[in-house]
């Protein structure tokens, strides 16, 4: 479903990603962990083509993204959603806005059919009776739940999210993990969702790619990513800022 | 030291040809259809109508300093008759259409920079994206319709408050033939130099909305970057403006003049 090749990405003078390769299958929760400021969001923005490699290829379905303009990723987006990690909701407009805007944008159904589908993608992610109020008045986890719905309201065969546990508290993380995983499990969707939240990490994802030293350095599963001996993967997964206290592994 | 100028000028050309890449596309959406209408009848109403006072104004009391300033000159060599003749030209082919698009370049392209910049830096222009929409069809092209429908008419309606406004200031308060004056007026301002305002403002507007849109769309990070883009944006656009009218003065009269 989606295949980066030998992805290398520079941004000004920094080298973010240098030959970065992996593989995500139809269906599949891939999570991608790594430091702050390792590229993750960077690596993520080249799987929708917001951003466009220095060199190598991103494949969707077959298809490399990583040469088309702007018009002509159009189709290819529509196969996507995304939540970002502020939720980027469009701040001139009301939530049934926000949530319906693709769905208007298409000019394929009616008012009163957007309604219908944005008051289900709203009872999806447990905001019921919000349609009316504006970005705004809303928390950050009720922010998050929004972008949810509103990347979720046109049923995309892939599902991106970049952070979207980060500044929410233990309570609606775990909220927002839970929702992850029922999209998932209702839409069938593919996943791909980037944190440094371990926890949620560890709930979300089949699969576990670690970026680390701008390159894909780890990958396996949630088991086997948190219970590996590699002491750059233990010292991450289990936030240890001292690299004396891995000596022991090795 | 050296590479200095060099990086200048080379950091001046790409936004050149960035700019020149932006216009192309939003003339291709607005060529296809590809407008928001919703937004588009916004901005008009934003553009239009909200700029009434500050235009007004500005096209009354240019009308009225410049029948003034004039009139003084002109009343030395006993040519007083001839005082709204060149308020009547000036206001039509210059001062109107300029000063139209110098106040709604700070009050319109500053407040598209702002907001469009800040949909930057909060991500929500990459949000648009996700969303299968492209962000010159959704945001440029209703600014620049609106902009270029906009700006002619309100050039229009300051060109005929300053130049009632001159009348007022020539005739009531200065006390000159109301009228020789008036016959001056229609003899010598002509319909191509109306036509010489309007087409100006009409460019004037699509420059506005470019650069506005460019400007914000490729804002720096932060509160700082928007706060940058908003100034160059208006500070961009005066200088296009005041540049090209030299120009477009020169290119019109001669096209008009000669059809």
């Amino acid at each position: 479903m989606i295949e980066v090749r030998d992805l290398k990405k520079q941004l000004g003078a920094n080298l973010i990603l240098d030959g970065v390769n992996f593989r995500i299958e139809k269906g599949e929760s891939v999570v991608i962990i790594g430091r702050s400021g390792g590229g993750k969001s960077v690596l993520l923005k080249h799987l929708i083509g917001l951003l466009q490699p220095d060199s190598g290829a991103v494949l969707i379905a077959g298809t490399d993204i990583s040469r088309l303009n702007e018009r002509q990723l159009l189709p290819v987006r529509r196969r996507f959603g995304m939540l970002f990690q502020g939720a980027a909701l469009f701040d001139s407009m009301t939530v049934a806005e926000n949530v319906g805007f693709a769905l208007v944008r298409e000019k394929k159904w009616t008012a009163a059919e957007v309604a219908k589908k944005v008051a289900a993608a709203l009872e999806v992610v447990e905001l019921p009776g919000t349609e009316g109020k504006r970005p705004s008045e809303l928390s950050g986890g009720m922010r998050k739940r929004v972008g949810l719905a509103r990347a979720i309201v046109y049923e995309p065969e892939i599902v991106l999210y970049d952070e979207p546990t980060t500044g929410l508290d233990p309570v609606v993380s775990d909220s927002i993990d839970r929702l992850i995983l029922r999209v998932r499990d209702h839409l069938k969707v593919t996943s791909v969702v980037v944190t440094h939240d371990m926890r949620s990490a560890r709930r979300v994802g089949q699969r576990i790619l670690m970026l680390h030293n701008k390159r894909i350095y780890a990958t396996g599963t949630p088991d086997e990513i948190f219970s590996s001996t590699d002491p750059v993967v233990h010292r991450f997964v289990n936030g240890i800022s001292d690299p004396q206290e891995t000596q022991f592994l090795k | 030291m050296t590479t200095h100028p060099k990086r200048w000028i080379a950091d001046w050309m790409e936004g050149l040809g960035e700019l020149t890449l932006l216009t192309l596309e939003a003339v291709r959406s607005l060529l296809t259809f590809k407008v928001s209408w919703r937004d588009f009848i916004y901005q008009l109403y934003f553009i239009g109508v909200k700029s009434q006072t500050v235009v007004l104004i500005t096209g009354a009391f240019t009308g009225m300093v410049l029948a003034a300033q004039t009139y003084f000159q002109f009343h030395k060599v006993k040519m007083d008759t001839a005082t709204l003749a060149v308020v009547g030209v000036s206001m039509c082919s210059e001062l109107g259409p300029v000063l139209t698009g110098l106040m709604v370049a700070g009050r319109v392209g500053a407040a598209m920079a702002a907001e469009l910049g800040t949909m930057r830096v909060t991500e929500q222009i990459d949000a648009l994206r996700t969303l299968a929409t492209h962000p010159v069809d959704y945001l440029v092209v209703p600014r620049l319709l609106a902009l270029i429908i906009a700006l002619p008419l309100l050039t229009a309606e300051a060109v005929a408050l300053g130049v009632g406004a001159g009348y007022f200031v020539g005739i009531w308060l200065l006390e000159i033939d109301p009228v020789y004056s008036w016959m001056n007026m229609l003899r010598y301002t002509g319909d191509v130099d109306l036509g010489i305002g309007l087409i100006k403002a009409v460019i004037f507007g699509g420059f506005i909305a470019i650069i506005g849109c460019y400007k914000g769309m490729n804002c720096g990070e932060g509160a700082e970057g928007v706060g940058r883009a908003t100034t160059e944006a208006v500070v961009y656009a005066s200088i296009t403006i005041l540049i090209s009218d030299f120009f477009l003065t020169l290119l019109l009269s001669r096209l008009l003049h000669i059809l």
